[in-house]
C-alpha cells in the first residue's frame, strides 16, 4: 500500500509540495508540515469552523479534507489574508468592533467572513448571521463579530452598529 | 481516538470512467468519497471503517445541473451550494434550494454532495423529503452500464440502498412538473444552521375543486430511512380538507410513524411534530397559499 503521495497546491500565492499520507488532513498538513498554526482546530467534525480555510474560492472545513483533494488548489489561510503588513479590512474591522476575545475561533471567524463579503460585499445582518453560522465563538456572544463583518461591509459604521443594536 | 491517515489508501484516478474501473476490479473493496463531510467526521474520530477511498471530488463529469424540457438532471457531485445558486431549480422546485441552505453551514453546503447525502442514507437526510415528494429518479453507473430506480425505492433500510457494490450515484433526475403544486417543506431542529433533523416534512399537492387531487408525502427522521407517507397520501387522496379529514390523516401517520427516540428527540415527540406539520401543510393547501 502507497502510504505517501506528493501533494502540491497552491498556498497563500506561493507554490508548495508536501509529501503526506492521502488522507491526512488538511489542516494537519497546513500546520505540521507548513507550519502555518493560524489554522485552529476545535472539534474535528465540520461542527465549529475553527479550522476554515478558503479552497478554490470556496470556504471549507479543513479537518474534513483529505489532503489528496487539494492537488492543484489554491489554498488561503487566516495568514494570507494581510497583504504586504497591511491587514485585510475584515481583520482591521475585528480590531476596532472588539471582534476577537480568547481568539481561537477568531482566524475561522474571518475566514468565513472574507468569504462572506467578497461574494456580497453588502450583506444584511441576516446574511452575516448565515455566513457565520457554521462558526462557533463562546466568548463575544457573537454581536462583537457580527459588527465587525458590518463594519468590514461599510464605511458607514455608526450607523450600521446601531442597526444591530436595535437587532438585538 | 484519532484516525491514522496512514491506516487508510486513498486513489484519485481524475475521471469518472477511471473511478469505474476501480469499482468493478474489486467490488466492495472501495469505498466513494466526495466532499467528505460524513467520512472525514468518522475518519477524524478514528471509526473509519472503510479502508480503501476512491476520490470523487473534482470529477468534472460528476458535477453538473442539466436542464432538459421535462426535468432537471442533477449531477451526484452536485453540492448543496451549487444547487442553491442554481435560479431555475430555485424557482420551480423551491423545496430543493430551501433543504439546501438547511444543511449544515456555508462550508457544508460547499462540499456536501446530494449523491453524498442520498448514498450515506441517513434517516434526518435534508434532501431526502423534498426529493421524495418531487417523485425523483435516481440514475446509477457502473461499467456494466446505466440504470434508474425511482428515489422512493433507493433506500431499502436503515444505510441501506438498492446499490450494488459496483455501482456509483450518476445524476438525480427531479421530473419539472411541480410548477403549478402547493409545495411544502419544514425541519424541526435545535437551530437554524448546523442541526439535524428532529423531524422534517414535506409535500406537493394539487387541490382541484376543493378536492385532493394530487398528494405525495415525505418525512425524515420519521422511519429508518427517509420514505414516502403512503398510508397518510391514501387517507388524503380524493378527499376534500374538513375537519374531519385533516383528524383522520393524522391518524394515519401517527400509525404509520416508526420514529425512535435518539440523543436528538423522542419517538413521541417526533409523531406529534410530524402529525402538527402534516396538519400545517393541509391547511396551506385548503387555503391555497404559495409555497412555504
Amino acid at each position: 500500500m502507497k502510504t505517501s503521495s506528493l501533494i502540491h497546491f497552491t498556498l497563500n500565492g506561493e507554490s508548495c509540495t508536501v509529501q503526506a499520507p492521502p488522507m491526512k488532513r488538511l489542516l494537519d498538513v497546513i500546520r505540521e508540515d507548513l507550519h502555518l498554526t493560524g489554522t485552529k482546530e476545535g472539534c474535528g467534525e465540520g461542527e465549529c469552523g475553527s479550522c476554515s480555510v478558503r479552497m478554490n474560492g470556496e470556504l471549507v472545513n479543513s479537518c474534513l479534507v483529505p489532503v489528496l483533494q487539494a492537488e492543484g488548489a489554491v489554498v488561503q489561510t487566516v495568514e494570507g489574508l494581510a497583504c504586504g503588513g497591511a491587514l485585510h479590512r475584515v481583520q482591521q474591522a475585528f480590531l476596532q468592533c472588539g471582534g476577537a476575545q480568547c481568539g481561537i475561533c477568531t482566524p475561522g471567524m474571518l475566514m468565513a467572513a472574507v468569504q462572506l463579503v467578497e461574494n456580497n460585499p453588502h450583506p444584511s445582518l441576516a446574511e452575516i448571521r448565515e455566513g457565520l453560522a457554521g462558526n462557533l465563538c463562546r466568548c463575544t456572544g457573537f454581536m462583537r463579530i457580527f459588527e465587525s463583518v458590518l463594519a468590514a461591509a461599510t464605511t458607514d459604521y455608526a450607523a450600521q452598529s446601531e442597526k444591530v443594536e436595535n437587532a438585538r | 481516538m484519532r484516525g491514522n491517515a496512514e491506516a487508510h489508501e486513498m486513489i484519485a484516478p481524475g475521471n469518472l470512467a477511471g473511478v469505474l474501473d476501480v469499482l468493478a476490479a474489486a467490488p466492495g473493496k472501495w469505498t466513494p468519497i466526495a466532499g467528505g463531510t460524513e467520512l472525514m467526521v468518522a475518519f477524524s474520530a478514528g471509526r473509519l471503517s472503510s479502508r480503501r477511498l476512491v476520490n470523487l471530488w473534482g470529477i468534472p463529469d460528476l458535477r453538473f445541473i442539466e436542464t432538459t424540457a421535462d426535468s432537471f438532471v442533477i449531477g451526484g457531485c452536485t453540492t448543496f451550494l451549487d444547487l442553491r445558486a442554481n435560479a431555475a431549480l430555485a424557482a420551480e422546485l423551491p423545496l430543493i434550494a430551501k433543504a439546501s441552505s438547511w444543511i449544515g453551514s456555508i462550508a457544508n453546503q460547499g462540499r456536501a454532495t446530494v449523491a453524498g447525502n442520498l448514498a450515506n442514507g441517513s434517516p434526518a437526510a435534508d434532501s431526502s423529503p423534498a426529493l421524495l415528494v418531487y417523485d425523483a429518479e435516481i440514475e446509477l453507473i457502473s461499467k456494466k452500464g446505466r440504470r434508474r430506480v425511482p428515489y422512493s425505492e433507493f433506500h431499502t433500510g436503515y444505510k441501506t440502498n438498492a446499490m450494488t457494490t459496483d455501482e456509483l450515484i450518476f445524476a438525480v433526475h427531479v421530473p419539472r412538473r411541480f410548477a403549478g403544486c402547493m409545495q411544502y417543506l419544514r425541519k424541526v431542529g435545535t437551530r437554524r444552521a448546523m442541526a439535524i433533523a428532529k423531524v422534517a416534512l414535506a409535500g406537493t399537492g394539487l387541490l382541484r375543486s376543493g378536492v385532493i387531487e394530487e398528494i405525495r408525502l415525505a418525512a425524515a427522521s420519521l422511519a429508518p430511512f427517509p420514505a414516502r407517507l403512503r398510508e397518510t397520501e391514501r387517507a388524503l387522496a380524493g378527499k376534500s380538507i374538513t375537519s374531519d379529514t385533516i383528524q383522520s390523516a393524522r391518524a394515519a401517520l401517527l400509525a404509520e410513524a416508526k420514529p425512535i427516540d435518539d440523543i436528538r428527540s423522542t419517538a413521541e415527540y417526533r409523531k406529534c411534530v410530524g402529525a402538527n406539520l402534516l396538519e400545517e401543510f393541509l391547511h396551506e393547501l385548503s387555503r391555497g397559499e404559495s409555497p412555504r
